[in-house]
């Protein structure tokens, strides 16, 4: 089987007996190599079972003990530490909306509120981390509020499988999310193109060659928005400039060894 | 502005501008992260340079230019080089602090997008310097843009000889990996890094021992911040003499300052150390729409409060400090007065509840009550005993508490109060008008009703 079948067979979940082959395990011991202890790649691992299964299953976590020669109690008392890691099965796309104070206060209560009214049913709004849809399909949304986004210039921001959407009204991110469901793509303010929560979680355990295009075709995607060349365009603007660095400089000399 | 730096006589011009871009110099350039345009302007001059000295120059050099870290605490950098013990037959490690979460800080993100480069070659001189030759670099997981970025960086500068094997003929050796965080604030905390980047849950280590010596697999390790890193390079082509003639005698050298919140161009801004929030907010266009500031952070939120007295104090270390709060990480949040400050630090809580990583109990359990004391007192079902309680427990999360986490927490209840105990206190009497339940917190027994226990 190929790469690309195998894949294929994981994604349409023929394959239980193979969820983590042989390429997967073979990522995972890339990554191993990586560190100078093993365990190292413990981060970075659920990564790659999160790009598998869209979720850190109980067998995501056994492959990961089984990987580093751990328990998986020990496995999964990381696991469920960080936020990131998932505990069922995402949507197509995660959408995280800041609803930290600063975002907040600009409309990102509102539009977290907005989102989760769209995305809900029944007269009850979607919750955090819940999914809207058929995990893994076509459309599907996981909808959470975020912690701070470090991306405060550019308030309320949300992010879609951890790509920057900035300066988001209510309007514009239930627009947003309406595409997202219709099968569309709309481009990040700043990140790569966009794909689905699996690609990104394989290209955060730093394995970027497959679908959604190699480090190359995504590195380039937009990152320098107005906000963040603010200073330095005024900075141009006026021919202001830090003072000059001096023709040559000495290093200082070295201390006498006592 | 006139610098006060301490170089009358050095020959170097002390006229400094209220923006000094250095480390943001590069961003307007196009491809600004490729390797051919850091290389086109100066990339890489100062590695050629810091591998001709020797190791020991660098550190001293590091002290000489007063380098402060920029993630927040402001410890001397070169200090921290010169803790690692040398010639002790163990590995060294520098592990890059990359993980920025904290609420208002936005400046490490665009700088690792804009000029990553600017940074890995930070991260070789100071290796060199330290004698380590493998470094990771921590960057938090939902900056992935910044994890492709510095990935493409990491691997541009294999393929030219800046990183691997005997770099540049020096026969130095460095490995760099980058590292993608998981969503935990608290690995923002550099022993609870440590322990992430061991593949461990993300909780800070009792210090003493500090990183210096025992870090990253229990071997001496320097972790730094981004920003602090990314300044080496200029500090190497430049001389200490050069990073002093911007910002003070005790804090010197430019600062990212990123603004924030109510006003009218929000942004990074790199100036001088000690510049003012009058000065910067001038630059920014004023504040939106022209509603009036009402109060700010100066380092994120966990650093006490501002109010709009407070526009003309001189935003370095000291300058922060003497006024009451602290610099942090120099993210400058906006808030008008259209916003509630008992709403403001309610939700600044609640973010700390989530982030506290229950390893010790003040912050765990303290975070937990704050947090729905606040709630209540916003529903408007506070009395003012509440704002007593607030205060006791803040009392005994602040130095109690494991590492600073539970110390930010209670920065914003602390300073918040004692600017604005009068929104508190109408909160409180909205509920006495509202329901007469001043005494609500006293159950049928007469017994004390714990807060949220309802």
């Amino acid at each position: 089987m190929t790469t690309s079948e195998s894949m294929a067979a994981r994604e349409s979940g023929t394959d239980g007996d193979e969820v983590f082959g042989s390429d997967i395990a073979d990522r995972a011991r890339a990554l191993m190599a990586r560190y100078p202890r093993s365990r190292s790649a413990l981060l970075p691992m659920l990564h790659l079972v999160q790009s598998v299964e869209g979720y850190v299953s109980q067998r995501g976590i056994a492959f990961c003990a089984d990987q580093l020669g751990l328990a998986t109690a020990e496995v999964s008392a990381v696991a469920t530490f960080y936020t990131m890691y998932k505990r069922r099965p995402c949507g197509e796309h995660l959408v995280s909306v800041c609803t930290n104070t600063l975002c907040a206060a600009l409309g990102g209560d509102d539009i977290y509120a907005r989102l989760g009214e769209h995305l809900g049913s029944e007269g009850r709004p979607l919750g955090h981390e819940e999914t809207s849809g058929v995990p893994g399909k076509r459309g599907s949304i996981t909808l959470e509020h975020a912690e701070c986004l470090a991306a405060c210039d550019f308030g309320p921001v949300l992010q879609v499988n951890y790509e920057y959407y900035d300066n988001q009204t209510p309007d514009s991110a239930l627009q947003l999310v309406k595409s997202l469901q219709a099968g569309e793509k709309p481009p990040p303010t700043r990140g790569a193109p966009l794909t689905d929560f699996r690609t990104v979680e394989r290209q955060l355990a730093g394995f970027f060659e497959g679908q959604g295009g190699s480090l190359e075709d995504t590195v380039n995607g937009p990152s320098a928005s107005a906000e963040t060349v603010r200073g330095a365009k005024i900075a141009e603007e006026r021919s202001w400039t830090a003072p000059p660095m001096p023709d040559s400089v000495e290093f200082p000399p070295l201390a006498d060894k006592k | 502005m006139s610098a006060e730096g301490p170089l009358g006589g050095s020959g170097i011009d002390t006229d400094v501008r209220p923006l000094t871009p250095v480390l943001t110099k590069r961003w307007l350039s196009p491809r600004s992260w490729t390797i051919q345009t850091y290389e086109q302007l100066e990339g890489y001059t100062a590695l050629r340079k810091a591998l001709r000295a020797h190791p020991d120059q660098l550190i001293q050099l590091c002290k000489d230019s007063g380098l402060r870290g920029r993630g927040g605490a402001g410890f001397p950098t070169g200090m921290k080089w010169g803790f690692i013990p040398q010639g002790d037959g163990k590995p060294h490690y520098l592990v890059i602090n990359a993980d920025e979460g904290e609420p208002g800080t936005c400046k490490d993100i665009p700088l690792m997008m804009a000029d990553p480069h600017s940074l890995v070659e930070g991260v070789v001189i100071t290796s060199y310097a330290i004698r380590a030759n493998f470094a990771a670099i921590y960057v938090r997981g939902e900056a992935l843009h910044c994890v492709r970025r510095m990935q493409a960086a990491v691997n541009e500068a294999y393929a030219a000889g800046y990183l691997g094997k005997n770099i540049l003929g020096s026969g130095f050796d460095l490995d760099v990996v980058v590292h993608a965080g998981a969503g935990a604030y608290i690995c923002g905390e550099e022993t609870a890094l440590l322990d992430s980047l061991e593949g461990l849950r993300g909780q800070p280590r009792l210090k003493p021992p500090f990183p210096a010596t025992s870090g990253l697999y229990e071997a001496p390790t320097v972790v730094n911040n981004v920003e602090t890193i990314a300044s080496v390079p200029f500090i190497v082509n430049g001389g200490a003499d050069w990073f002093r003639t911007m910002g003070s005698e005790r804090s010197p050298g430019p600062k990212i300052f990123s603004l924030s919140g109510h006003v009218t161009n929000p942004g990074q801004y790199e100036a001088p150390m000690g510049s003012t929030l009058r000065e910067l907010l001038e630059l920014a266009g004023g504040m939106k729409d022209g509603i009036p500031l009402k109060f700010w952070t100066p380092g994120g939120s966990s650093t006490p409060l501002f109010t709009a007295e407070h526009l003309d104090v001189p935003l370095d270390f000291e300058g922060a400090a003497e006024a009451g709060s602290m610099l942090g990480t120099t993210a400058l949040q906006l808030f008008n007065e259209t916003v509630s400050v008992p709403w403001a630090v309610m939700k600044w809580t609640e973010f700390y509840k989530h982030e506290s990583c229950g390893k010790c109990t003040p912050c765990r359990e303290g975070t937990y009550w704050l947090a729905q004391i606040l709630q209540r007192m916003v529903r408007g079902e506070g009395t003012p005993q509440d704002i007593d309680t607030l205060l006791d427990i803040c009392d005994n999360v602040l130095g109690r508490s494991f590492c600073a986490l539970g110390d930010g927490a209670v920065s914003p209840i602390t300073s918040g109060i004692k600017y604005f105990k009068d929104e508190f206190l109408a909160l409180c009497r909205e509920n006495t008008g509202r329901s007469n339940s001043g005494e609500s917190t006293v159950d049928d027994s007469g017994k004390h009703v714990l807060a949220g226990a309802h």
